[in-house]
């Protein structure tokens, strides 16, 4: 569903509106457009390991012909900013999974995207980390970015007051932020299989 | 974030977007530069053909044989001398040249042997007439100028040898060019199938490219310009293998007749013209199987 959401993959039926466009009548040229729209923080991170992480984490503003000079400070400050100030001329292969984490989500964000999708993203890191990370997003959502992300840590899920959306056997279940909900009930009755959970401020 | 103290970027210019090749692309190289060799060479050879059967073919468009059958009391040499004598002084005629009792011998030695012939053995001797360029060969005058000084000579003018040459030349043009083309669609198809493979491995940078919003002529702009250098490179190792071959053949003392199917390097403008643009074509075919094989994959996935 991710993959649908951020357009990797095309509905084999139905269609997408995605920003107030129907993706199925979009012209293909005009889908890398969209995809700017949305950071990915990928499960498998997809990090490029023959490039540094300052080149991998300027990679979207790269791929729209940016020069070099006009993204190097806003990126630099930006990997400073997820710790790795002192880690961008590194390998990828070479920084544990949450310094590749970091990276990913690096890269997500560096276009200021207005949507910020993460598979898994506390999936390869300690408790600790994933604690870390959750507070980054809940910033990067402070700051306007809409954050959807998928997991099946049900302790993180309890931990936000965020819209839940959940996938079981076929059928997409969707609650409102604890806050709004008329009484609390147990989240655990609805996760199965994968949970999805949304956080969005402009609602 | 401002907060922060924030380090200077990296010094230096940005990476490759495309990883090195690390050896990878080594079976495409061979295999490109091995295909490019053959097509040269089978080109050089179908030239090399070409041009000898034009040669054959001029060679007996352009001349005649005059034939004196030796008679009873006269003197053969004396004869032919005579027909070449009255030979130039038929309009047409460049040159003419009376061969002697040793030409006819050496003609016949590979069947009889060289020292097994009876000093009488009466044998016929030859004329050898060029004609001027362009000029139709006058067969008639030249027989009845020859009839009237009353020699016993008969004029060939090798139309007996001439049909057939030329059907030689034409099937030695045809399975020429018939075998550069088949190698170069082999080139072709071979270059494109290991290009595709080659791209196979490097599925994740189209992936994370694609995903960060990269257009599809970006991406097949990355790999076709990476592909065309390699097939440039492959290209220029095998045409520059076939000239050091074609120049070895050139430089070996083996008689030419025998080099006719055999590649030989003359430095006329079709091989120097030919062994430019076989790099470029390899190149040419190498991006445009990448781009084609990119722009598919990414069809596949939107």
């Amino acid at each position: 569903m991710l993959k649908l959401i951020y357009l990797a993959m095309k509905p084999s039926r139905g269609s997408i509106s995605f920003f107030g466009q129907d993706t199925a009548t979009l012209p293909r040229e005009d889908l890398p457009l969209l995809r700017r729209r949305v950071g990915v923080v990928f499960q498998e991170f997809k990090l490029l390991n023959h490039l540094t992480v300052f080149d991998n984490a300027a990679l979207p503003l790269r791929v729209t012909g940016r020069k070099r000079s006009e993204y190097a400070e806003d990126v630099a400050e930006l990997l400073a900013w997820v710790g790795l100030g002192d880690r961008m001329d590194a390998n990828p292969a070479t920084l544990s999974g949450g310094e590749q984490q970091r990276v990913a989500i690096a890269r997500a964000v560096v276009a200021q995207p207005e949507i910020l999708i993460a598979d898994e993203p506390t999936g390869n890191v300690d408790s600790e980390m994933a604690m870390r990370l959750l507070r980054l997003f809940v910033e990067l959502n402070k700051l306007g970015t809409t954050i959807v992300f998928a997991t099946h840590d049900l302790q993180l899920v309890r931990l936000l007051d965020a819209p839940v959306m959940t996938l079981s056997n076929g059928h997409l279940h969707i609650r409102p932020p604890r806050s709004q909900r008329l009484r609390p009930e147990p989240i655990e009755s609805e996760v199965h299989e994968d949970t999805a959970t949304g956080e969005d401020d402009h609602e | 974030m401002s907060e922060r103290q924030v380090p200077p970027p990296p010094k230096g210019g940005s990476g490759a977007l495309l990883p090195p090749d690390a050896g990878r692309d080594r079976p495409l190289f061979l295999v490109a530069a091995i295909l490019v060799f053959l097509a040269c060479i089978a080109a050089l050879g179908a030239r090399g053909a070409i041009v000898q059967a034009e040669q054959w073919t001029s060679d007996l468009e352009t001349s005649l044989t005059i034939q004196i059958r030796p008679v009873d009391d006269r003197d053969t040499e004396a004869d032919a001398r005579r027909a070449a004598e009255i030979a130039l002084t038929i309009d047409g005629i460049a040159a003419a040249t009376a061969h002697g009792r040793d030409h006819a011998e050496a003609l016949i030695a590979p069947w009889l042997g060289q020292d097994n012939l009876p000093a009488d053995l009466p044998l016929p001797l030859l004329v050898d007439v060029e004609l001027n360029p362009g000029s139709a060969a006058p067969v008639e005058a030249l027989q009845a100028a020859l009839d009237e000084a009353g020699l016993a000579a008969t004029v060939d003018d090798h139309g007996r040898w001439a049909g057939a040459v030329k059907r030689a030349a034409g099937l030695a043009r045809t399975l020429g060019i018939s075998l550069l083309a088949l190698l170069m669609g082999a080139a072709a198809a071979v270059i494109a199938f290991a290009a595709r493979a080659s791209l196979a491995a490097r599925l994740d940078v189209i992936d994370a490219l694609h995903l960060s919003g990269a257009e599809d002529s970006f991406i097949a702009h990355l790999f076709q310009r990476r592909f065309f250098m390699l097939g440039l490179k492959a290209g220029t190792a095998g045409a520059l293998i076939a000239v050091i071959v074609s120049l070895l053949v050139s430089w070996g003392d083996t008689p030419a007749d025998m080099l006719f199917f055999l590649p030989r390097w003359s430095m006329n403008p079709f091989e120097l013209i030919m062994l430019g643009l076989a790099p470029l074509l390899a190149g040419a075919t190498a991006a445009l199987s990448a781009r084609l094989a990119v722009a598919t994959d990414l069809r596949q996935r939107w």
